[in-house]
């Protein structure tokens, strides 16, 4: 059953002349997480600043759990949880004051183990000044989710983070994932994306270009699979030998990499070709584009339909 | 309560962790008041009579003309308030809190600088406490209120340099803590009765050290809380959270309004 937890409609925002967000809509379930991609200027912050209640839209609806994020900035404060990409905090503020500081604010009790989890036990009374980027995401990170909030926005929340920390990171969102919170991300991070997201939508100057879970948005895009095989013989050496609907063939490292817009017959045509030679597989590994692919191609498409435009 | 309280706890600590802070609440104020009590007192007998207004009327001057403004700017500038509105923290709280802790540092200088000027510099005590109270807060409170809402409407750093030193040198000059009101040229001395330093003086003469004052102290005593009464009225209005918000609900220029109260005493007392 349908259970929305944000819900945009029609969302315009302008800023002069120049339209950021052009009347999109969309809306998340509870407990997803909903990547929300696209290049610098896509819209990605004008529509999640506005749901964070931080801009006021030039049009449309917003609700986040009901609420009205323009006009009820005070019940929004307890139900969402901010990672903003930017924003700082005061220089002196150590650590653990900032957890005090914030918490007191949420009406909760300070979340410690929180400093601890995300790395930060050592640097407890560091001020914030001292602190390296990295670690002034996490602890933006720890301060947005102390209070527990049904609702959490992560804006590049892997931005700037050592190798490392985005596995950590990628667990916690599991977890509050597990514990029914929605998740809205906005990552430049395909990968990223790719793997954490239940459902994404690819802002492009301002519109929706396409929305849907990473693997429909994958396989519908016109990006070819890469089956990669390698035989003990040389049976796929003949260059005259063709597969159904390969339409690239390389030969590199051994293996021989066939480019097909429709994986299972090539395959099956593959492997019995292969056991008609009396040859014996080695390795098999069919590549499905990536999001990141995806990606590019619905930018390139989009930028192509309305002149090459940026 | 406890968010105001913790609130209240860092700001009053950043007051004195903080260089420019510690500097303009603390060590400009005590080292200035430390160098007029061995100059002044050598060249002009007659500034011992008023020295604990005078010092306590450049503390106030220089922890909310020079310390209050530029903190908040850059705190809007750095996107701290961006963090602040998200975790629910309140304008006015970013606002009243940092003007209360303020005023707390300038209570700390003024008992310092009572407590010791007698000893040092055989300056006199007020005669009416309460007068010389009442006179602190409502100078505390104009000039704090002022200072807020030049961090409020200065779109930079430098601005706030520039807003801050047009009441900050005046009243050096004027505000009647170096020279006598009595002494100014006649149309210097309309002029001056634009800042708050001439009309705390006035206050403190008139209320709380038995002096003449030179005009109504009581209608001075008004004057400065009217004036802290719209400066706080119009910061809390004119506050934005965020630099790259391009809402703003009033023109800057309406902080001038705030200075109303001083221009209509100018006429009437």
């Amino acid at each position: 059953m349908k259970d929305p937890v944000i819900s945009v409609r029609d969302f315009r925002k302008t800023y002069g002349d120049f339209v950021a967000v052009d009347g999109i809509s969309f809306e998340v379930q509870r407990g997803e997480i909903f990547g929300l991609l696209g290049p610098n200027g896509a819209g990605k912050t004008s529509t999640l600043e506005s749901l964070e209640g931080l801009r006021a839209p030039d049009g449309g609806s917003l609700q986040v759990m009901g609420v009205n994020p323009a006009r009820q900035s005070r019940k929004l404060r307890n139900v969402i949880g901010v990672q903003l990409q930017t924003s700082g905090l005061p220089d002196s503020i150590r650590v653990d004051e900032a957890m005090k500081f914030f918490s007191a604010y949420h009406r909760v009790a300070p979340r410690y183990d929180l400093l601890d989890r995300l790395g930060l036990a050592e640097k407890r009374r560091a001020r914030y000044h001292q602190l390296s980027t990295g670690l002034q995401r996490r602890l933006a990170l720890a301060l947005a989710v102390a209070h527990d909030p049904p609702v959490l926005f992560l804006d590049e929340p892997t931005a700037g983070l050592d190798v490392p920390s985005p596995v950590e990171l990628h667990n916690l969102m599991r977890e509050l994932q597990a514990a029914g919170t929605t998740i809205i991300l906005a990552t430049h991070d395909m990968a990223e994306a790719e793997e954490m997201s239940n459902r994404v939508a690819i802002l492009l100057r301002g519109k929706i270009a396409a929305t849907g879970t990473p693997l429909e948005l994958t396989a519908t895009g016109a990006g070819l699979t890469k089956v990669s095989v390698r035989t003990k013989g040389s049976s796929l050496s003949d260059p005259a030998v063709t597969f159904p609907a390969v339409s690239q063939r390389v030969f590199k490292d051994e293996y021989a990499i066939y480019f097909s817009t429709d994986v299972g017959p090539t395959v099956s045509a593959i492997i019995a070709h292969v056991e008609a030679q009396e040859d014996t597989l080695i390795d098999l590994r069919v590549e499905r584009p990536s999001l990141e692919d995806r990606f590019l191609e619905i930018t390139r498409t989009e930028g192509t339909n309305t002149g090459g435009a940026q | 309560m406890s968010a105001f309280v913790n609130h209240f706890s860092f700001e009053f600590r950043t007051g004195i962790r903080n260089k420019t802070l510690l500097l303009m609440n603390y060590l400009f104020p005590l080292g200035f008041y430390a160098m007029m009590g061995l100059v002044m007192a050598e060249i002009n007998p007659d500034f011992v009579e008023t020295m604990i207004p005078a010092m306590v009327v450049f503390a106030i001057l220089a922890a909310t003309m020079l310390g209050l403004p530029d903190p908040l700017v850059t705190a809007r500038e750095a996107g701290i308030f961006r963090s602040y509105k998200i975790n629910g923290v309140p304008a006015i709280s970013i606002l009243v809190i940092p003007a209360l802790t303020t005023i707390l540092h300038m209570v700390v200088v003024t008992v310092i600088i009572t407590a010791t000027a007698p000893l040092l510099f055989d300056a006199p005590l007020p005669v009416n406490w309460p007068g010389f109270v009442v006179t602190f807060l409502a100078m505390a409170f104009a000039c704090a209120g002022l200072g807020l809402l030049i961090g409020v409407i200065s779109p930079s750093s430098r601005m706030t340099v520039l807003w801050s030193q047009l009441i900050f040198l005046p009243s050096m000059l004027l505000g009647g803590m170096m020279l006598p009101y009595s002494l100014l040229p006649e149309t210097v001395r309309r002029i001056a009765q634009l800042l708050p330093a001439i009309q705390a003086m006035n206050a403190f003469r008139g209320l709380a050290h038995g002096l003449t004052a030179d005009f109504d102290p009581w209608g001075s005593l008004i004057v400065l809380l009217a004036s802290g009464v719209l400066a706080f009225g119009l910061a809390i209005y004119l506050f934005n959270w965020d630099r790259r918000n391009t809402t703003q609900r009033g023109h800057p220029l309406l902080a001038l309004l705030a200075l109303l109260p001083y221009a209509v005493g100018m006429i009437l007392l």
